[in-house]
């Protein structure tokens, strides 16, 4: 393997680390309204991913980062090409991260309603953009003889791109619902089961559909294999949902999310960014890659933080194991509304 | 205007924007993990309620320092694709660097330090928050390193084939000398900026006469931390002027508005003269101070920019080299300025708290209380600064900012991203800050019941929840 080949294996591993990891607490922050009945479940469905959500978002910039320094060309590219998307998806990112800290901290009903709007919207949207954007990768988009992106934001709606956002969608919202299974107690847990028993054959119908028009589109041998690896976790999984089994369960649709991230990556392969246009504006990983010393540089780095990294990540989920329920929920300290004498007592909604 | 402008426009505001916050988390993670350390080793339990207090404020900080960040890694490729093209080979390593060895640290540390009150053991959560404070200063480190390359550019060559910059020593990149002094000018500026907000709103409890037990040693330490941080900004500035004469003479030279070659050269104070700052019409100078700063010696030459508008000419071709006069005369200048009134409050602050006092003077508090935004506006005035002061370089002396931008980007496509950031940066100043003034009003929160042993239990009440 090259040098250049090892890093774009990294990048996919990065992304299908993000996609493990942060897919859930975007499933979780979809679900935050549909399965709460007040305020107490509210609490502990967003305590479930409090410790973690921030940590988990960081693979994403790293994601970012790595393929800054190792394809600056896929950088460049991707990111000026994928502009308004990508500037949705940070406006999404922002009003989010913000809501987890801010929601709590005034006691209004209407100001919590507001943030939590803000944590519902804020995990649709990426979680479908982030399909969106890897599906059009996997197409290919309009490119120019000099490898810059040619397109129009409608031309990335295309079908199969919008089915991709679908799919990721639905399989965060799964990914998210067993987690929730798995780190609760009482009605938030029997909700969650309930919701990822229906959302499961919804959201294997949508990835036996995308993963099988992926294969029509850039398939071979490998991607075949991967995306009945991603489909065969997938039905084992939700199996397990049905036996209540939640630890499989979540680690099956783990699985399945790996298996798809890795199945794009390799009908990318050996290409980046495909054109969809003129042949020479594809760009290559030979091509868009970084000179051989700083991936030499980069691939130390990344041996000795990598292990680190999952390491601590790992002790946190191993400290903040414990189920979470009603009762674990202390009394808020958020301080009280500001009461302007002119405005009526707040309604409690 | 055109996307070029707009595309600075955003990039200027939303970097002073995140820049905004930065600092005070720099600064105010290593005064709380101070504060909880005192806690560990006295078991007093006004260090704990102290430590809780800036704890949360702490947070709400780092709320926006954080969800900005994002923000700034994206749009180098959104806007600037030209720039990551040219540059990525070179300065995506210390950006990707500050992702895996700083990013992870700091945000999953942090995730423990605030859900980890009583779950875990207290010597390792008191660990955690030094890690946090320890992954912000690595993750300066990182940015600066990228950001010095752009002022000075070592390690590299220009490959002739792609014409392209290519790393040749990653060492070098990291040990620039532009670096060694910017870091610690930063990790000092960063002390003074969470100092003087721990001072300021002690200052407003202490002035009101609320909870002197936990507020007078927050005052002691902040403005202990604020004279040696100043001591450090004013001795690291130093060395940079320095340094900037030395590898960015234009700059110099435009922050005094120096438009003739002198020797030596009087530094000016204050500078009244016409809009484009090529004519003065009313100056208060100081003989000899500017070579001094420049150069280490009363007697030294110091390059005007006509002369160095000549020189770049003659170097790299027919061009305007001559930044933004007025931006960075007045920006050196209140840069440097508001970093004195800091010192001289910390000094007075010592002076008047000394062997346990506390002084009566309203003026004194009141003082405290506005030189809070001292450090920020310091802060920000010195990134315009040293970054309009770079023009018309995105990297000095090699890639001009013009050829930076994305060829592929509209002015539509700018215009939205610039609107809809500034709107929404500008609602979440307002949420913030609320938020600030609120909590920091409230005061330290009543010490907690500690569970023995949450162990025991079979769902314990977490200590710390959303």
């Amino acid at each position: 393997m090259t040098l250049p080949e090892l890093w774009f294996v990294l990048i996919a591993v990065l992304w299908a680390g993000y996609f493990v990891l942060e897919g859930f607490d975007f499933g979780v922050g979809m679900l935050l309204a549909g399965l709460s009945r007040d305020e107490v479940d509210r609490r502990v469905v967003l305590n479930t991913i409090g410790p973690v959500w921030d940590g988990n978002e960081v693979w994403v910039l790293v994601a970012g980062g790595a393929t800054f320094a190792a394809f600056p060309d896929w950088y460049a590219s991707l990111f000026s090409g994928f502009y308004l998307p990508l500037l949705l998806v940070l406006v999404a990112l922002i009003v989010r991260g913000v809501a987890f800290e801010y929601r709590g901290k005034v006691d209004s009903a209407s100001w919590r309603r507001r943030w939590d709007l803000c944590i519902v919207w804020g995990s649709l949207l990426p979680s479908v953009l982030w399909g969106v954007a890897f599906a059009n990768l996997v197409r290919g988009v309009p490119m120019t003889a000099e490898g810059e992106f040619d397109g129009s934001l409608l031309g990335l709606l295309n079908p199969y791109a919008l089915l991709g956002g679908l799919t990721t969608c639905t399989l965060f919202l799964l990914h998210g619902a067993l987690f929730l299974a798995l780190r609760t107690t009482g009605g938030v847990r029997e909700r969650a089961h309930r919701a990822a028993a229906a959302l499961g054959p919804v959201a294997a119908a949508l990835a036996v559909a995308f993963l099988g028009w992926t294969q029509a589109l850039r398939g071979s041998a490998a991607t075949l294999a991967l995306a009945a690896v991603a489909a065969a976790a997938l039905v084992a999984g939700l199996v397990a949902q049905r036996a209540r089994r939640e630890g499989w369960a979540f680690a099956l649709t783990a699985v399945t999310l790996v298996a798809a991230v890795a199945t794009l990556f390799v009908a990318l392969f050996p290409d980046v960014m495909p054109s969809s246009t003129d042949p020479a504006g594809t760009l290559s990983i030979a091509g868009a890659a970084s000179s051989g010393y700083t991936l030499e540089v980069m691939t130390r780095v990344a041996a000795f933080g990598t292990p680190l990294v999952l390491l601590y990540q790992g002790w946190t989920y191993w400290v903040f194991r414990r189920r979470i329920g009603r009762g674990s929920i202390p009394a808020p300290v958020a301080l009280p509304a500001q009461r302007r004498p002119e405005t009526a007592p707040e309604q409690v909604g | 205007m055109d996307a070029l402008d707009l595309a600075r426009w955003q990039f200027g505001i939303t970097t002073v924007y995140h820049f905004l916050f930065v600092p005070l988390t720099i600064g105010l993670s290593v005064l709380v993990a101070g504060l909880q350390t005192a806690w560990h080793r006295t078991g007093q339990e006004r260090y704990l309620r102290a430590t809780k207090f800036w704890g949360k404020l702490f947070l709400i900080n780092v709320a926006m320092g954080v969800v900005t960040g994002i923000v700034q890694e994206f749009q180098f490729g959104m806007a600037w694709s030209d720039y990551s093209r040219f540059v990525g080979d070179v300065f995506g390593a210390p950006l990707a660097m500050e992702g895996l060895l700083a990013f992870f640290l700091e945000s999953t540390f942090l995730g423990l330090w605030i859900f980890g009150w009583d779950r875990l053991p207290r010597r390792v959560h008191l660990a955690t928050i030094w890690v946090v404070a320890l992954g912000t200063w690595l993750s300066a480190y990182f940015i600066l390193a990228a950001n010095s390359w752009m002022q000075h550019p070592v390690g590299y060559a220009v490959d002739p084939a792609t014409g392209r910059a290519r790393l040749t020593d990653i060492g070098a990149v990291l040990t620039n000398s532009t670096v060694l002094v910017a870091y610690p000018h930063v990790i000092t500026a960063s002390l003074v900026t969470g100092a003087a907000f721990m001072l300021g709103v002690s200052a407003w409890h202490l002035a009101r006469g609320n909870e002197v037990e936990v507020f007078r040693p927050s005052l002691r330490l902040a403005l202990v931390v604020a004279l040696v941080g100043s001591v450090g900004v004013a001795v690291t500035g130093d060395l940079q002027a320095k340094l900037m004469t030395d590898q960015q003479p234009m700059k110099m030279a435009a922050a005094e508005a120096l438009y003739e070659t002198q020797a030596p050269a009087s530094f000016s104070v204050l500078t009244l003269g016409s809009l484009d700052g090529s004519e003065e019409l009313w100056s208060l100078r100081v003989p000899r101070v500017l070579s001094f700063m420049a150069e280490g010696d009363p007697d030294a030459r110091v390059e005007g920019i006509d002369d160095l508008q000549a020189a770049s000419v003659e170097r790299f071709g027919e061009g305007d080299y001559v930044p933004n006069v007025p931006v960075t005369y007045w920006t050196f200048r209140l840069m440097i300025g508001f970093g004195v009134l800091s010192a001289g409050l910390a000094v007075l602050g010592l002076w008047l708290t000394r062997r346990g006092r506390l002084p009566a003077s309203r003026l004194f508090w009141r003082a405290s209380v506005l030189a809070i935004g001292l450090p920020f506006a310091a802060n920000s005035v010195g990134w315009v600064f040293t970054e309009m002061g770079r023009q018309p370089w995105a990297v000095y002396g090699v890639l001009p900012t013009s050829s930076s931008v994305s060829p592929t980007m509209s002015v539509a496509e700018i215009a939205t991203s610039l609107s809809v950031l500034t709107a929404l940066y500008g609602v979440l100043a307002v949420v913030e800050l609320g938020l600030l003034v609120r909590y920091a009003k409230a005061g330290p929160p009543a010490v907690p019941a500690h569970s023995p042993d949450p162990a025991d239990e079979d769902e314990p009440v977490l200590s710390f929840a959303y």
